[in-house]
């Protein structure tokens, strides 16, 4: 979800204007982006029948995981959110039956798993890493999330936002990740959990993770916002 | 008097027009929104001038949504690959059950592919409308071979968890994507041959808009006439 190289656009962006004054450009008319909206919502409805919530996505060697792994996000490294384990607390809202906050001590406390999976970004590029942390599933249940309901949605630190379809978020391999490469979640990749879900693009994997609300109301997501297909399942 | 030589006579279907016509669209939209999706992540050293590419304004959808244009450029390319498989699955489905490929497309020989390459390399062989050498057949074969090619890649980058271990084909996530690449490339190359071809020879170019074209009957040279 990385979107450093879109800054670096931005210096090459003055021949694409001279070229683009020759005409409109069809793909920014307002017809052009509907029929385009259309096809992603066809796409949305395939996605999530092609979904199955029993086929794993693909575990490698420990071996193969990235130590170092790719910084990603629309600001650098020294302006990820700060927070401290002592101020945290992870707020819960929607359809939930027991809303009290969570503590970092609470979450590190619940059950946890380990996986070595492929982060794959909606650019192309892709890097295998090693996530440990607790089954969303399992903190769903603990709390009394309907999960009947639609959708479970996600709130940032960093003003990011998400949301993923129930099934995805029951998924065994949906993670909150509480370590990276066996080591504490470190503060530019998302303490105190980033959602780790390895069915979906990388932007569908919050960081700094504050609210999680479980709703029937399809929740936006940022890159969303900004024309990206919303199930983005891969 | 005789019979004036029957002319050669070039035709095409509805159905294989509409299907020509739909994947001709749908391959233009996803090489240029191809190109631009490239561009966000290059897998070799350079990146296409964006001009080129299909994504909208960049400084626009900077401006609006803090992307470079590649969210559009994603959404172009996945509403044309439903167009592009509609009109694969018709021109294929098509050409087999009427025989069109049989008939029209096979044989093909290395011995006759090579002498009628050669002839073609030396600008010395004839096209007859209506009628495909072994240089076409190849060609036609090995490009709706590439497309079934690209359909099998792509799915494997589009969903390569659900359709796992598809990309193994390919050697991978990353096999997948520089396949992706080789096989854009030669269909482009394809594209510049087969429109050069139409070009010289442009009756094939009304044949495949409104179904029929005909060799101009020759003109009796006057010395003839007497």
């Amino acid at each position: 979800m990385t979107l450093e190289r879109r800054h670096l656009l931005r210096g090459g962006t003055s021949l694409s204007s001279l070229t683009l004054l020759t005409g409109c450009d069809l793909s920014d008319s307002n017809v052009v982006q509907r029929v385009l909206a259309g096809f992603s919502r066809w796409n949305d409805r395939v996605q999530a029948a092609l979904f199955s919530d029993s086929r794993l996505a693909p575990t490698f060697p420990d071996a193969m995981a990235v130590r170092d792994f790719r910084y990603n996000a629309w600001y650098g490294p020294d302006r990820a959110p700060d927070l401290k384990p002592d101020d945290y607390r992870l707020m819960l809202s929607g359809l939930i039956a027991d809303k009290r906050p969570w503590t970092v001590e609470q979450l590190y406390a619940l059950p946890q798993v380990s996986q070595v999976t492929r982060h794959v970004c909606v650019e192309g590029w892709s890097m295998i890493g090693k996530w440990t942390g607790a089954p969303l599933k399992t903190f769903l249940e603990r709390v009394g999330a309907d999960t009947t309901a639609k959708y479970v949605g996600f709130e940032c630190a960093d003003g990011y936002y998400e949301g993923m379809d129930m099934p995805t978020a029951l998924h065994p391999q949906t993670i909150m990740a509480f370590y990276l490469s066996d080591e504490l979640l470190p503060r530019k990749y998302g303490y105190p959990f980033k959602i780790r879900v390895p069915t979906k693009l990388g932007f569908k994997n919050p960081k700094f993770v504050t609210t999680i609300y479980v709703t029937n109301i399809r929740p936006r997501g940022f890159w969303t916002d900004r024309g990206y297909n919303w199930f983005s399942g891969i | 008097m005789r019979p004036p030589a029957a002319p050669h006579v070039q035709t095409h279907v509805l159905t294989v027009r509409i299907a020509h016509w739909l994947m001709a669209l749908s391959i233009l939209i996803m090489i240029g929104s191809g190109w631009r999706i490239y561009d966000a992540s290059p897998i070799f050293g350079f990146r296409f001038p964006v001009w080129a590419t299909l994504g909208g304004d960049v400084e626009t959808a900077l401006a609006v949504h803090n992307d470079p244009g590649v969210a559009t450029a994603i959404a172009w390319h996945f509403a044309a690959m439903w167009l592009l498989l509609l009109g694969y699955l018709v021109f294929v489905g098509w050409g087999l059950i009427s025989g069109h490929f049989r008939r029209d497309f096979l044989p093909v020989g290395p011995k006759s592919f090579l002498r009628d390459f050669i002839a073609a390399a030396r600008f010395r062989l004839e096209h007859r409308l209506g009628e495909y050498n072994d240089v076409q057949r190849v060609f036609y074969w090995g490009v709706l071979g590439l497309v079934a090619l690209m359909l099998l890649s792509g799915i494997a980058i589009w969903k390569p968890v659900q359709t796992y271990p598809l990309e193994l084909l390919f050697f991978g996530f990353q096999g997948a994507r520089v396949v992706h690449f080789i096989g854009m490339s030669l269909i482009v190359a394809f594209l510049i041959v087969h429109v050069t071809l139409v070009l010289l020879v442009p009756r094939t170019f009304i044949a495949m808009v409104i179904g029929r074209a005909e060799e101009p009957m020759p003109q009796p040279q006057p010395e003839q006439v007497s």
